[in-house]
């Protein structure tokens, strides 16, 4: 082991909660992260909350990002940040992207969300939140 | 002994999650805990995934790990992806398609990234599944990278290789070339629902049989599928007759000290390489011999020899 270089790539949890079968705008995103040199860990659709957090804790990851266009997201994106909560896993920051009205956007970050994304975000604004969430420390 | 180490062994997950991270990470904080643990590794059936892309390797892990939980064995799951060229980033992207029930503590499962090794695993593939094995996982999936002709590290790393191919993937001399299928201990002829799956199971079954050695291993060729599920058990068969064979014609410990030779000298070079590069940025001729190197007054092999006998020159 050398003792050179001991911070590793931001590695990121990709995942969609809930039963919404359009995952395009994640891999989108997906592949942006990739390409600005993160480790993007695709979890892929119709993940419960306990699923994407049991897999964000076995990813070790810094990030993770949420994909919703199903209007669920007040329902499961709570469930997220309580289960991080109860696994003693705040460290692990979350942001969202899809289709979620302001108003639920306030609320949403008022509990924990990070940073909230719509339609037409761009992609460079994406993956420096997300680099800015991890903070300076990180590649 | 260190409180990760400690954590490790009482079970703690995100305990196991974070020195795997250190370890990727090359983070010489997770040396004491690594040390600690060495001596309760050794115990797990390490079983390496690997053929091209696009075989069904994962799918193949998913209906493993199904078939061995309803045994009730614990298994931890290594899935290797590759590491982009140009960021260095990687889309990690193995567990969309393993399934397993949520809580379930006898699964522990890790995406990583090759990081630019190569051979079809990571550097820190190794030092992983040895941790997943301290934490008391009865046995280790590894899955390689889409693995090409010559990505055959995973050798090194498990006790049982399955080389997983599907029909039409090339005629029989395909299959006498070395690399990828010299290493096989299991052939897994996957999509076996596919026409053609039965010409190559009995290409590589014949090929073999062509190398008449008594006494040694015979690699096994299973058909499977993992659309509608088939050969699962008997791959799994498979694999635990090769270890059976491991123990009882004693190349189990031949192996295994085979391997530590060659990590304790992967060891050495690499902190001799470092102690050597030091050396030399601390030399200050090191630029005007550049010079003449790029100006073609002198060439890299006498570049090389006059650096070398600087280096063991005593100071």
């Amino acid at each position: 082991m050398s003792p050179s270089g001991s911070v590793g790539p931001i590695r990121v949890l990709i995942a969609k909660p809930g039963l919404d079968g359009h995952d395009r705008g994640a891999k989108v995103v997906a592949r942006a992260l990739r390409d600005a040199g993160m480790e993007v860990i695709y979890a892929g659709l119709r993940q419960t909350p306990e699923e994407i957090v049991e897999s964000a804790l076995e990813e070790d990851v810094n990030l993770i990002g949420l994909s919703i266009l199903s209007g669920a997201h007040m329902a499961l994106f709570p469930r997220v940040l309580a289960l991080l909560k109860q696994k003693h896993a705040t460290r692990i920051r979350v942001f969202a992207g899809g289709i979620i009205p302001d108003e639920d956007a306030k609320k949403l970050k008022k509990m924990g969300i990070r940073a909230i994304f719509g339609p037409g975000a761009s992609l460079d604004e994406i993956v420096a939140t997300a680099r800015r969430l991890v903070g300076p420390t990180h590649s | 002994m260190p409180i990760g180490a400690r954590r490790v062994l009482r079970g703690d997950r995100q305990a196991l999650a974070r020195l795997i991270s250190q370890v990727e990470n090359r983070d010489p904080s997770a040396l004491p805990s690594v040390r600690a643990l060495y001596p309760y590794s050794g115990r797990a059936t390490v079983v390496g995934i690997t053929g091209p892309l696009g075989v069904g390797k994962s799918s193949l892990v998913n209906l493993l790990l199904a078939h061995l939980r309803s045994d009730g064995k614990r298994i931890g799951i290594v899935a290797v992806d590759p590491s982009s060229p140009f960021s260095g980033g990687s889309i990690l992207g193995d567990r969309i398609r393993l399934a397993r029930p949520p809580g379930d503590d006898g699964v522990f499962i890790r995406s990583m990234a090759a990081r630019g090794h190569a051979g079809g695993v990571a550097l820190a593939t190794r030092e992983t599944v040895r941790l997943l094995d301290a934490f008391g996982m009865d046995v280790v999936l590894v899955e390689t990278v889409g693995s090409g002709q010559a990505d055959v590290e995973i050798h090194e790393v498990a006790s049982t290789s399955v080389v997983v191919v599907v029909p039409h993937l090339g005629d029989e001399v395909q299959s006498l070339k070395a690399g990828l299928f010299e290493i096989a201990d299991v052939f897994s002829v996957n999509k076996s629902d596919l026409p053609g799956a039965d010409s190559a199971a009995r290409y590589l079954s014949e090929m073999t049989q062509l190398v008449p050695v008594t006494g040694s291993w015979r690699p096994v060729v299973i058909q499977t599928s993992t659309v509608a599920p088939r050969g699962i058990p008997e791959l799994w068969e498979a694999v635990t007759r090769h270890e059976a064979y491991l123990d009882s014609s004693g190349s189990r410990q031949t192996r295994d000290r085979q391997r530590l030779t060659d990590e304790i000298l992967g060891l050495v070079r690499e902190q001799v390489d470092a102690q050597l590069l030091r050396a030399l940025e601390r030399e200050p001729d090191l630029q005007a011999l550049l010079d003449r190197v790029v100006a073609r007054e002198i060439d890299p092999h006498s570049a090389a020899e006059r650096l070398l006998g600087e280096v063991r020159r005593p100071r």
